[in-house]
């Protein structure tokens, strides 16, 4: 059966809403609207007002309401519009919900989830086209995840609403509309993945490229090219960035002795920069060829489709950056 | 029991409500209460003084001192279910909700038998299950986790409130309206406690806000002005907006308070204000001292045996200190554990990861 993933978190949503009555879904247009990318189309009908709860364009106000929700023992979801605007609400993300259980020495626990799309779309400019894996994955106390498939979306929603620790859920708004084959198993509504583990989406021997969220598509896409070309490259998606499953990551770079690390955010401080460390730390010894990074441009997104194109990574940088791994040359990308 | 029904020592002044009766029915029990606990909190707050000026207090200390009578006040009126959130000054309150000074003073020197065994030090005091949710260090956050709070209230069905509790420099803070605006707007039973000491630090009220009418500031939302220095006027006014709260919705309660330290303990409290003014409070306002003159004038006891139990007080908060001071650093465990509820084992590093590594748990 196919799905796409915005019918994926829509059933996580309305399984889990099912299953348990603490838990409710708070933001703007998630009711009436049916969802500002209606990923929560027909849960106002379903639920009524007290549990899909249409806000006002306030984030630091719902963001705070929602955590202090959980301190009380409810499971709140709050999404952002985009995670763009998670930042007029981020000191409630980190200093009110991730450090609570810390300093509380176990008493406050927050169950709450932040999901909302996160990372580029396609022509909306700087302030709406920022990844933010990196900056949420550098605060303990929070988990976060990035879905790529239809089956992850299911699997790891449904595992942050379960969840007694808040999780920050980055989805990626030009996913929503892609359809992905799901299994019998990821049908059904117990099911549910893992947090803090990694998928070989492919296996391989060569190079290793680990990924995350839009980027294993392309990452995968890359793949099947370098096969051609006699490479082969094992594709890691990395499901969690918080935890972050460096032994998955580490045992493949062990096998494959290259690495490239492929992520929309910007390069600095980013994702990649803190894979490459991983590695250096635990498997300097395997590694063939320096590791090689592929990101996004260091600059705020610009709008020109052809400019903007050139900020991301393309799957020709993949391919690329995969074979200067293997010493192989490789045709020049163009010049800015 | 006998009833005395005394009158507050100025009228409340209401905003879009009806101010509740200036006499306030009380007893002989609860008046002596009033007294012992605002003398309890008063001495402890002294006592942390002397511990952070002899180092054993590290960072951070704000102190309540002058402004007990919001604590206890807002305690006679409401029950352990209803739920109180406040900012960093917050070592009263939780005294006020049941915690003990042993625990106390233990957190505060960074003790395993602290109330949040060490880990979360002055600002961040917690009794979850008398209802105190902390403790709270960025100003203003507090204001909407305690709209939250109110909101699991009623969602619960629980027929209880919440009193979110800021002071006159939070009060200017954007996501106050925020909160306050969906409070309003869901009926969430939520009371905001605006404990205008007249200082955000050391900005005097009037030169951080356009309007300091705080209990006005809610505009749609009924505000009260309290005498804050008078613990009964405080137990009134904590009845009625409870009351209000579980019929109506948000109500705002500016408390009219002072606090006789400095912001925190780097501060000594008189740059930005005269020691007239301070000492004119203590001998006109002072919260302790107008109880003690009602238990006086009404024969409720006597000043020899008021005098025992501040030296009593003064006996249990230094046992207490002494309990403390021999209770055990957290254990270098600690370092990992509660970041999680669900921590799944994952390996975590210190410093350098070579010489500390942990898994949390």
């Amino acid at each position: 059966k196919q799905m796409t993933v915005r019918e994926a978190l829509n059933t996580a949503i309305d399984e889990e809403m099912s299953a348990d009555p603490k838990v409710f879904l708070m933001g703007e247009e998630v009711g009436e609207y049916q969802g500002a990318y209606k990923i929560s189309k027909g849960l106002l009908d379903k639920y009524g007002p007290g549990r899909v709860i249409d806000t006002p364009i306030t984030e630091a106000g719902f963001a705070g309401i929602g955590v202090g929700a959980a301190y009380h023992g409810l499971k709140p979801i709050i999404e952002f519009m985009t995670f763009n605007f998670s930042l007029q609400a981020i000191d409630h993300i980190i200093n009110s919900a991730a450090k609570s259980n810390y300093m509380s020495a176990g008493q406050i626990s927050v169950p709450i989830v932040f999901r909302g799309p996160n990372g580029a779309a396609a022509g909306v400019g700087a302030q709406h086209s920022q990844c933010f894996a990196a900056w949420y994955g550098a605060c303990p106390g929070l988990k976060v995840l990035v879905p790529y498939s239809s089956e992850d979306a299911r699997g790891l929603l449904k595992a942050a609403i379960r969840d007694p620790d808040p999780v920050v859920f980055l989805e990626n708004e030009l996913l929503y509309g892609q359809s992905f084959p799901v299994s019998e198993e990821a049908l059904d509504s117990s099911f549910s993945l893992p947090i803090g583990k990694a998928k070989i989406e492919r296996e391989g021997k060569d190079v290793t490229i680990v990924t995350y969220a839009r980027m294993v598509d392309y990452s995968l896409q890359a793949a099947e090219i370098l096969a051609k070309e006699g490479i082969s490259a094992e594709v890691i998606n990395l499901r969690s960035i918080r935890p972050l499953d460096r032994s998955a990551i580490n045992a493949s770079v062990r096998k494959t002795s290259r690495l490239v690390t492929v992520e929309e955010g910007f390069p600095q401080h980013g994702v990649g920069a803190e894979i490459c460390m991983s590695v250096i730390e635990e498997s300097f010894d395997s590694l063939d060829a320096p590791v090689e990074r592929i990101a996004g441009a260091d600059i705020p997104m610009p709008y020109a489709a052809n400019l903007e194109r050139m900020a991301l990574p393309q799957i020709d940088d993949i391919i690329r950056a995969a074979k200067r791994t293997c010493y192989r040359s490789a045709p020049k990308a163009a010049a800015a | 029991t006998t009833v005395l029904t005394i009158e507050t020592s100025v009228p409340f002044i209401g905003h879009r409500c009806e101010p509740p009766s200036r006499n306030v029915e009380t007893t002989p029990k609860e008046v002596l209460g009033f007294f012992r606990d605002m003398a309890l909190m008063r001495r402890m707050e002294i006592a942390s003084d002397s511990l952070y000026k002899s180092k054993l207090i590290r960072g951070f200390c704000h102190l309540y001192d002058g402004q007990e009578a919001v604590a206890v006040g807002m305690e006679a009126a409401i029950t352990r279910r209803d739920c109180i959130i406040t900012a960093y000054r917050d070592h009263c309150i939780y005294l006020g909700r049941g915690g003990t000074l042993f625990e106390c003073f233990s957190e505060l020197m960074g003790r395993q038998s602290g109330c949040s065994k060490g880990k979360g030090g002055s600002m961040h005091f917690y009794k979850k299950e008398n209802g105190f949710y902390g403790g709270h260090g960025i100003v203003g956050a507090q204001i909407p986790l305690g709209c939250g709070l109110a909101f699991a209230q009623k969602y619960s069905k629980d027929e209880t409130v919440t009193f979110a509790m800021y002071g006159d420099g939070a009060a200017n803070q954007g996501q106050l309206f925020e909160a306050l605006n969906m409070a309003a707007l869901w009926d969430l039973p939520a009371i905001l406690v605006c404990e205008n000491n007249h200082y955000g630090m050391g900005t005097a009220e009037w030169r951080a806000a356009k309007s300091p009418a705080y209990y006005k500031r809610g505009d749609y939302v009924p505000g009260l002005k309290v005498d804050g220095m008078d613990v009964l006027a405080v137990k009134q006014a904590c009845r009625f907006a409870k009351e209000h709260a579980l019929k109506n919705g948000p109500i705002i309660l500016e408390m009219d308070t002072y606090r006789y330290h400095g912001h925190s303990m780097s501060d000594p409290g008189s740059t930005y204000r005269t020691r007239d003014e301070i000492s004119g409070v203590r001998q006109e306002r002072d919260a302790i001292e107008r109880v003690r003159k009602l238990i006086l004038s009404h024969e409720l006891s006597t000043e020899a045996e008021l005098k025992s139990i501040e030296k009593e007080i003064r006996g249990q908060v230094d046992d207490a200190i002494a309990r403390a001071k021999e209770s055990p650093m957290p254990d270098p465990s600690e370092l990992f554990t509660n970041v999680y509820v669900k921590g799944f084992g994952i390996e975590v590093a210190g410093a350098d990861r070579k010489e500390v590594r942990g898994v949390l748990p």
